[in-house]
């Protein structure tokens, strides 16, 4: 048998690339719901922020996060050249074809969930990402009495604020940050882009009841008894938790703050 | 007269002596030599591909879209092996004498004996090829019994050993057509035989998507296209299998052999209307576990047929296990031809069951009863499901109807023992030829024929020719032979589509089938055979100046391929019914009621009829001429067939 | 009795594989319910060469559902609308009076249609040729029950062996993917001793010529396994790729040739 062609010119190297993005992503979207979940802590964002700062400026977290960016970038690109050559491999499409008798809608679709999700995505990282980095955030100084845990907050102007610290003087810890949390509470006080969130969660939720599983279908990895525990994965955690984990945070701040 | 060329000497030693006795072509000048296969069921795919390992370019041909379709797919049951894994006395010998025996006496002794020794290689060869046969927990091979013997060496496949062995054979082919051994022509039909100088030297085949009618030049020419149970317009063949490849070999000088005898299979699903295009088959493995029964009275059967009282209605007492009645040896397992027979006789009596009362009871409620539902499903889940899409009917809670219907045809081109045609150069394999079944093929012996035929056999004896031929010219593409073939088979195709009446082919296909079925098919007479003379007679000139053919040869043309089809088969009827009338005897699956014992069995005629019956073409509307092989038994005692 | 229907028929027509085919309407008159679909479109032609038409092309061979020769897409369904049969075993008493049933081919770039409703499926045979064997000659060969085979492997084996090379996956896939066509074969002699020699090798061979010949690639929806008539699992494809990927990242005596 002659040589064979190089993997990723292949089409399974192609669903390999898919497949291991996915999971990648998939493993992302439970650190970032955890890390989050401060979110809900009534404390003016005081842990929130930090863990904002934490993840913007430590090293390996920097690099994990490089990484994740050329994750949805190839996530979406080979996605679209899959999508092109599957396209090309039926040129003619059929007058009548009963998808439902035979698969799931969302396993059919991906491809629009998955575009709907990558419009989140660039909102998502306009609203937060972009304008975290690019000091179109409120400021915030938290000074917290060591001796009784008290902490109270001001709001800081661009020119008090200079850059993130986080000293101790005479037993009172002073934090200054960029006060991400309220830019979350500002922006979802808009009911369209909290609709938007909500949307695309369902979206997400859809992607990956079939994704997840499908990622280790691709990868090989089938065995009667573990593909339970995945699929089982792939519709409670990746397909219930995590989507109404991150939905539940628009609707806190649209409803309760 | 007919030379076999059965080699000399002891029976048991025929084969390693010829084998020894023939020619060899040595290695660099085998790819010299072009060999032309045409069908690629197993004797053909098993053939092309032994042939092409050897050395030889081969070129297949088959009018199915890939080789791994031909009819040899269809096969249920399995393939016997004397292997005697089972230690329950089996051994080349008895494999042999079942046969001889099972065909009725009507066989030759020496292809028997060869196709009982090389079994147990074909069963080695598709293990290594990595068919996946049935095997115990323990995991070696698992067999099972079939009718007509009393040992269990039937290997299987769950209920598609045909599709199986089928499927291994075409990766071996396949193999050979990636090394570039082997050119595959796919939807391609053989429309004649090119002969220069008396011996077989091409083919002239019509693409059958671009109607092109091409000429094709090869050292030998390979008939492995089947039978011709089509005839009967319902069998149980394919839709596409067909007589015309054997046919045209025929007519170029091919003498064809007991074209009467066709094999009527007991288990298959009875005709339900007009509109029925085909018959379906269900294994002879089920009459393992079902047991064969009709009411006991007419007008119980009156009544099952009108609907008023269900099969479950009727009582144990009331009912009759006819084939464990008659043979109480054998059972339900006794031969087809013997099966079919006593299905008729009892149908016949007027105790047939179903809406129209042409079946019989196949019950599987004391198996399911015994080993229960699920032992059941795993023997024949796949045969019950395909039954109950044809018939609506849940054969694990009410018995089967079965009725015979044609299946397989014995006769075929007369080959000696090399597989050699009267055309030197021109070979015939598996059904296409008329070698080992006699009279009456046994259960699980036609997949083992051919694949014998085709990895075992044919690599040796085509060898000896092409040795002798003494030298390594290739053939002349530019011979006239092509030529004038060439320009005969399109005349005749011009010809046929210049039909322009007002019945279509498969109308008068149907009506062939009819005279076939009622004067040649499980009973015949005199009387009645000649009336079919005179019918086909008259239908064949009504086909060739009524029959309605459309559109052009230079497209896919469905229209077309079936008149070509049609139109020999309405000559190959009369060759049949000629044959019945010649053999005033009856003799495994051809049953003249003129001759049968007074128990209603059928009594052969020893001293008259120990022939192969053998037809040279004389000339369009012309009677052949009958040539016989006397059959010469050294070894096995002819006696009349007993399954009691 | 049987039930007498009346039945329009939209049909692909299409000369050859050239021209530009269309639908063309045809009335099924009288059709009994205990006839199978292809005697339905027996009759059908039976009518058509009677008036002087030309018949509708199908493929079709054995009618006894093992050949894979028939196919057809009847109201969007490979092979009609029960699961688990070919055309040929689809009864009439599956369809009601007065229906209208599209018929078309089988639409894949690499099944290109020849006439009406029959396609090219040669490129099957080329991926079987591609390694969909094992190099074995004739003869020479040890005893059948030296190679001892468990029976849960040997009958694991011959359930993907049941492949009847019809190509209902890949008309049923939304990719016209062949991979369910292409693992079955790959799995039959992945499980086998018989198949262990070659095994890296073949599955490289035949993904090669699989995607050479321009089918799409899996999704992993299971419409293929839905539809196919043979029952083939999807975990065919997970061993494929299992065993695909194997030969390109561990088996470096099959990649460095």
């Amino acid at each position: 048998m002659s040589n064979s062609k190089p993997v990723l010119s292949s089409s399974l190297g192609r669903k390999l690339i898919m497949s291991l993005t996915g999971i990648f992503l998939c493993t992302f979207l439970i650190v970032h719901l955890i890390g989050n979940l401060q979110l809900f802590n009534n404390d003016a964002g005081y842990s929130f922020n930090k863990y904002a700062y934490l993840m913007t400026h430590f090293a390996p977290i920097k690099v994990v996060s490089y990484l994740l960016y050329a994750s949805i970038i190839l996530h979406a690109v080979y996605a679209l050249i899959l999508t092109l050559k599957n396209k090309a491999a039926r040129p003619v499409a059929y007058a009548q074809y009963d998808g439902k008798a035979n698969s799931k809608w969302n396993s059919r679709n991906m491809g629009i969930l998955g575009t709907v999700i990558l419009v989140f995505l660039a909102t998502h990282m306009q609203n937060f990402w972009w304008k975290y980095h690019n000091d179109q955030v409120p400021y915030i100084e938290y000074r917290t009495d060591l001796a009784t845990g008290e902490t109270t907050s001001k709001e800081l102007t661009a020119s008090e604020f200079r850059d993130y610290q986080e000293t101790i003087e005479n037993n009172v810890e002073i934090i200054k940050a960029k006060d991400l949390y309220k830019q979350v509470d500002f922006a979802f006080q808009n009911i369209g882009l909290v609709i938007l969130y909500l949307i695309s969660m369902a979206a997400l939720a859809f992607h990956l009841i079939h994704g997840f599983t499908s990622a280790f279908q691709t990868l090989g990895l089938s065995h009667k008894k573990y593909i339970p525990i995945i699929q089982g994965l792939g519709v409670w955690l990746f397909g219930v938790i995590i989507p109404i984990g991150f939905a539940l945070m628009p609707l806190y701040f649209y409803f309760v703050k | 007269m007919l030379n076999s060329k059965v080699p000399a000497g002891p029976l048991t030693e025929k084969w390693s002596k010829h084998k020894f006795d023939m020619k060899l072509v040595n290695p660099a000048n085998k790819r010299k030599f072009t060999i032309i296969v045409v069908g690629t069921g197993l004797a053909g795919a098993s053939a092309a591909a032994s042939l092409a390992e050897l050395g030889y370019n081969v070129k297949t041909f088959c009018y199915q879209d890939s080789p791994r379709r031909a009819h040899s797919i269809a096969a249920q049951g399995g393939i016997n092996a004397a292997k005697n894994y089972q230690n329950d006395g089996d051994s080349v010998y008895r494999l042999f004498y079942d046969t001889i025996k099972g065909g009725d006496y009507r066989a030759r002794e020496a292809n028997v004996y060869r196709l009982a020794e090389v079994s147990a290689n074909i069963i080695d060869q598709c293990v290594a090829q990595g068919v996946p046969f049935a095997r115990e927990y323990g995991g070696l091979l698992d067999n099972r019994s079939f009718g007509g013997a009393q040992v269990s060496r039937t290997f299987y496949a769950r209920g598609q050993t045909g599709q199986q062995l089928l499927l291994g054979a075409y990766s071996a082919l396949n193999r050979q057509i990636k090394k570039g051994k082997v050119k595959s022509y796919t939807r391609h039909e053989m429309l004649d035989l090119v002969k220069i100088d008396g011996h077989a030297r091409g083919v002239i085949t019509r693409d059958m998507v671009s109607g092109k009618i091409e000429a094709h030049e090869g050292h030998a020419v390979l008939l492995c296209t089947g039978g011709y149970g089509n005839v009967f317009f319902l069998s149980t063949n394919a839709m596409g299998c067909n007589v015309t490849a054997a046919w045209r070999a025929y007519k170029r000088g091919a003498f064809f052999a007991n074209p009467c005898y066709t094999q009527i299979h007991p288990t298959c699903i009875p005709v339900t209307g007009d509109h029925q295009s085909k018959l379906t088959l269900m294994s002879e493995s089920l009459r393992n576990d079902g047991r064969v029964w009709v009411p006991k009275t007419q007008e119980m059967s009156a009544k099952l047929r009108k609907g008023e009282i269900k099969p479950s209605d009727i009582k144990e007492e009331d009912r009759d296990y006819f084939l464990e009645r008659k043979y109480p040896s054998f059972g339900n397992l006794v031969p087809r031809d013997v099966a079919s027979r006593n299905a008729k006789e009892m149908v016949d009596d007027g105790r047939g069951v179903g809406k129209s009362g042409v079946a019989v009871f196949l019950d599987f409620k004391d198996a399911i009863n015994r080993l229960g539902e699920d032992a059941v499903r795993a023997r024949y889940g796949n045969l019950f499901d395909m039954y109950y899409q044809i018939t609506d009917e849940n054969p694990y809670q009410q018995p089967m109807r079965i009725y015979p219907a044609v299946h397989y045809t014995m006769g075929g081109v007369w080959v000696d023992y090399n597989l050699m045609t009267t055309v030197p150069g021109l070979y015939a394999l598996g059904e296409a030829n008329f070698s080992d079944h006699g009279a009456n093929r046994l259960g699980a012996s036609a997949l083992m024929q051919g694949l014998s035929d085709g990895y075992f056999v044919i690599p040796y004896t085509v060898g000896d020719y092409l040795a002798n031929l003494g030298n390594f010219n290739p053939v002349d593409k530019n011979h006239p032979a092509f030529e004038q073939t060439r320009s005969e088979v399109e005349s005749r195709i011009n010809k046929l589509l210049k039909l322009n009446g007002t019945k279509t082919v498969d109308d008068i296909h149907k009506e062939l089938g009819h005279i076939m079925w009622e004067y040649c098919g499980m009973a015949r007479t005199a009387e009645g055979l000649t009336k079919a003379k005179g019918l086909i007679q008259e239908l064949r000139k009504e086909f060739w100046s009524n029959a309605k053919v459309l559109g052009e040869n230079d497209e896919m043309n469905m229209s077309l391929e079936k008149a070509g089809r049609v139109a020999d088969f309405l000559e190959l009827g009369e060759l049949m019914v000629d044959d019945a009338l010649n053999r005033n005897e009856s003799c495994g699956g051809h049953f003249r009621l003129e001759s049968q014992t007074e128990e209603g069995e059928a009594k052969r005629d020893d001293a008259n009829f120990t022939y192969v019956s053998a037809w040279e073409f004389k000339g369009d509307e012309q009677a052949a001429t009958l040539h016989k092989e006397d059959l010469v038994f050294e070894n096995v005692e002819l006696t009349q067939r007993s399954y009691k | 009795m049987a039930q007498h229907m009346n039945l329009t028929l939209k049909v692909w027509r299409q000369k050859n594989d050239k021209s530009k085919g269309q639908f063309v309407t045809v009335q099924a008159n009288d059709i009994a319910d205990d006839m199978s679909f292809l005697e339905m479109l027996d009759i059908v032609n039976e009518d058509l060469t009677r008036k002087g038409e030309d018949p509708i092309y199908f493929d079709h061979d054995c009618r006894e559902g093992i050949c894979g020769m028939c196919s057809l897409v009847i109201n969007g369904r490979p092979h009609g609308p029960k699961y688990g049969i070919t055309t040929c075993q689809l009864h009439m008493r599956s369809f009601h009076n007065g229906q209208t049933i599209v018929i078309e081919p089988w639409r894949a770039a690499a099944f290109p249609v020849l006439k009406d409703l029959a396609v090219d499926r040669t490129a099957f045979d080329r991926i079987q040729q591609a390694g969909g064997y094992v190099n074995v000659n004739t003869g020479g060969i040890p005893d059948a029950n030296a190679i001892p085979v468990p029976k849960r492997v040997a009958d694991e084996a011959f359930e993907s062996a049941t492949c009847i090379g019809c190509g209902a996956c890949v008309a049923a896939c939304k990719n016209a993917s062949a991979m369910l066509f292409v693992s079955a074969k790959i799995s039959q002699f992945a499980l086998l001793p018989q198949g262990q020699t070659e095994r890296y090798e073949r599955a490289q061979a035949m993904v090669d010529q699989m995607d050479a010949e321009g089918f799409g690639s899996c999704t992993n929806t299971g419409a293929c396994e839905a539809e196919c008539p043979k029952g083939i699992k999807l975990s065919n494809i997970a061993r494929m790729n299992r065993e695909y990927f194997s030969a390109k990242f561990f088996r470096e005596e099959d990649v460095h040739q």
